[in-house]
């Protein structure tokens, strides 16, 4: 691959979701993050109850994660030919933990006032 | 133009860019300074892959250039496509699009087929008489498939009597999906082979031999199904590792192969196929089979003074360019790229992405009175479907050396997932955001 730069990989992106899509999931992640931040300050700490409720989702995100792109892409556990492959897996099942861990602990934040839950 | 120390430097700069990988791989790029002035007249012949980067590409760098695009066709094909269709996939409309939504604002499109080149005079001839002055000429003109070649074949049976012809258009790579699906669900005698021409993605004939292999034995049916693959040569790639590697993969799916069969003519009545060998005309039989014609520059390169005028290529008709800037070997303000150019290498979307940049340098640094030091090393890649859901990422320059993108990360002759996920989803992105000048 020629002249492989962060504007030929953002153009890529473009193309593979449409612009507006692409930059729709970026600005939704952007948000959940920020969200996170913020409760995060408000907190002045990250909530342990919420954290462990927040972590159960993982194993849902990462199996998501991993069934969706093998239900668009045609393909299965059976295709992973080599180390490389075991790796995106993992990446992929990853992405979609974290994803959907932090989802679920802003979620929570959100839903609860601080002060309910301490004490 | 090609001034040796030049072209040295940039081999040197391309070697430690592939050693380095993707890292690295971003010092490569031009700097995209201000907008060169210029009151150049520029025509683009055929506006497929290669003429609508390099409409898009120039757009950006000039500024007072007057470009002319000329191509009839309304519908663009994203042809790296038409083997998923072909394999049930993708529907037929996912490789086609308006050859309009990829043009750039500013230049202008004649929508009628070139009929005639004149480099003598610097200027074309569309098919509508319309006369065409050019201080630079880009030859992006693709192939032509010639159909004719194959006695017997007729379009309108692809879809049915067992006859498949991916390479036809996505109508066709659909209804040859259809053949496939019902052969394998019957089972009987698939017999595949390409063309004894230069050819675009030679590796898709391999392709479709692996796909039809994999449905059968998803469906449970190899045990019914015979595959033959007749190379038209005495290898089945011309890389010589990825070839090894073929075979190897051929004997372990059980895809019986013949070397030297040419083929010759079809019978769809008698389900019959006529290959030419050294030792005479050969009949075989068939149940399915995926027609691939003999490629040819289309006519109106062929009937210019541009083709090679001597040599193998003499027949065929491709334009005799440097194979290192693409310029024209008897008329320097000519270049040729993609399909038509006459070189070695490189007859897919992704020598284009590669061949697009150096021959676009070259024009501007004739504009500017400069010497480009960018050359086109004949880098071409297959992504060599193996399965559904797998694939092999083959890159390979003129001198057959594997071009691995990414070194040490995903090896070129393993049947890998990763590889099957940038064809599947990558591809047609990286595709189309050449189109938009931007990959």
């Amino acid at each position: 691959m020629k002249e492989l730069t962060f504007e030929t990989l953002i153009a890529v992106f473009e193309e593979m979701y449409g612009r507006w899509l692409f930059w729709t999931l970026v600005l939704v992640a952007a948000i959940i993050t920020l969200a996170f931040i913020f409760v995060l300050i408000r907190d002045r700490s990250i909530e342990g109850r919420y954290l462990a409720r927040a972590e159960l989702t993982a194993p849902i995100g990462a199996i998501a994660a991993i069934l969706f792109v093998q239900y668009i892409t045609s393909s299965g556990f059976a295709d992973i030919g080599g180390a490389i492959d075991v790796v995106v897996v993992l990446t992929i099942g990853i992405a979609g933990a974290g994803g959907l861990t932090f989802l679920a602990y802003v979620a929570q934040a959100f839903m609860r006032r601080p002060k309910e839950d301490r004490y | 133009m090609d001034h040796p120390d030049r072209i040295a430097v940039s081999r040197r700069g391309f070697l430690g860019m592939a050693a380095g990988g993707m890292a690295l791989a971003g010092t490569g790029a031009p700097a995209r300074a201000q907008k060169i002035p210029t009151s150049a007249r520029i025509v683009i012949v055929g506006a497929g892959a290669a003429g609508t980067a390099m409409a898009r590409r120039l757009a950006d760098r000039l500024d007072g250039a007057t470009i002319t695009i000329v191509d009839a066709r309304k519908h663009h094909f994203y042809q790296p496509g038409f083997t998923l269709i072909a394999a049930g996939l993708k529907p037929a409309n996912y490789s086609v699009s308006t050859t309009a939504e990829w043009l750039p604002k500013g230049v202008e499109w004649i929508e009628e087929a070139a009929a005639e080149i004149d480099p003598e005079a610097n200027r074309i001839v569309t098919a509508g008489g319309k006369t065409v002055a050019y201080d630079f000429l880009i030859l992006a003109t693709g192939l032509k498939l010639d159909w004719d070649a194959v006695e017997g074949f007729d379009m309108n049976l692809v879809g049915t009597n067992g006859i498949g012809a991916v390479y036809a258009g996505p109508e066709q790579a659909a209804a040859t999906w259809g053949a496939m699906d019902r052969f394998t669900d019957e089972g009987g005698k698939a017999v595949f082979f390409r063309p004894a021409t230069e050819m675009k993605c030679a590796g898709a004939p391999l392709k479709y031999t692996f796909l039809t292999d994999d449905y059968a034995r998803r469906k449970g049916s190899r045990g019914r199904v015979e595959i033959h693959y007749h190379a038209h040569a005495g290898t089945l790639f011309s890389v010589p590792i990825v070839n090894e590697k073929v075979r190897m993969l051929f004997d372990n799916r059980g895809v019986k192969t013949q070397y030297n069969h040419v083929i010759k003519a079809i019978d769809p009545g008698k389900k019959i196929l006529t290959f030419t060998t050294p030792e005479g005309d050969i009949e075989t039989d068939y149940d399915f089979t995926n027609v691939i014609p003999p490629m040819v520059a289309p006519d109106v390169l062929r009937n210019s003074p541009l083709p090679w005028q001597g040599g193998p290529w003499v027949d065929e008709g491709w334009a005799e360019v440097n194979p290192e800037t693409l310029r024209h070997v008897r008329y320097p303000n000519v270049f040729a790229v993609g399909d038509c150019a006459g070189v070695s290498k490189g007859k897919t979307a992704a020598s284009v992405k590669w061949q697009v940049p150096v021959a676009e340098d070259h024009l501007i640094a004739d504009i500017e009175g400069k010497l480009s030091p960018e050359t086109y090393n004949g880098y071409t890649s297959c992504p060599m479907i193996t399965r559904v859901g797998r694939a092999m990422l083959i890159e390979f320059d003129y001198n057959n050396n594997l071009v691995e993108s990414f070194p040490g990360v995903i090896a070129p002759l393993e049947e890998l997932w990763i590889s099957w996920l940038m064809k599947e989803v990558a591809l047609k992105a990286t595709y189309n955001a050449m189109l938009r000048g931007k990959a």
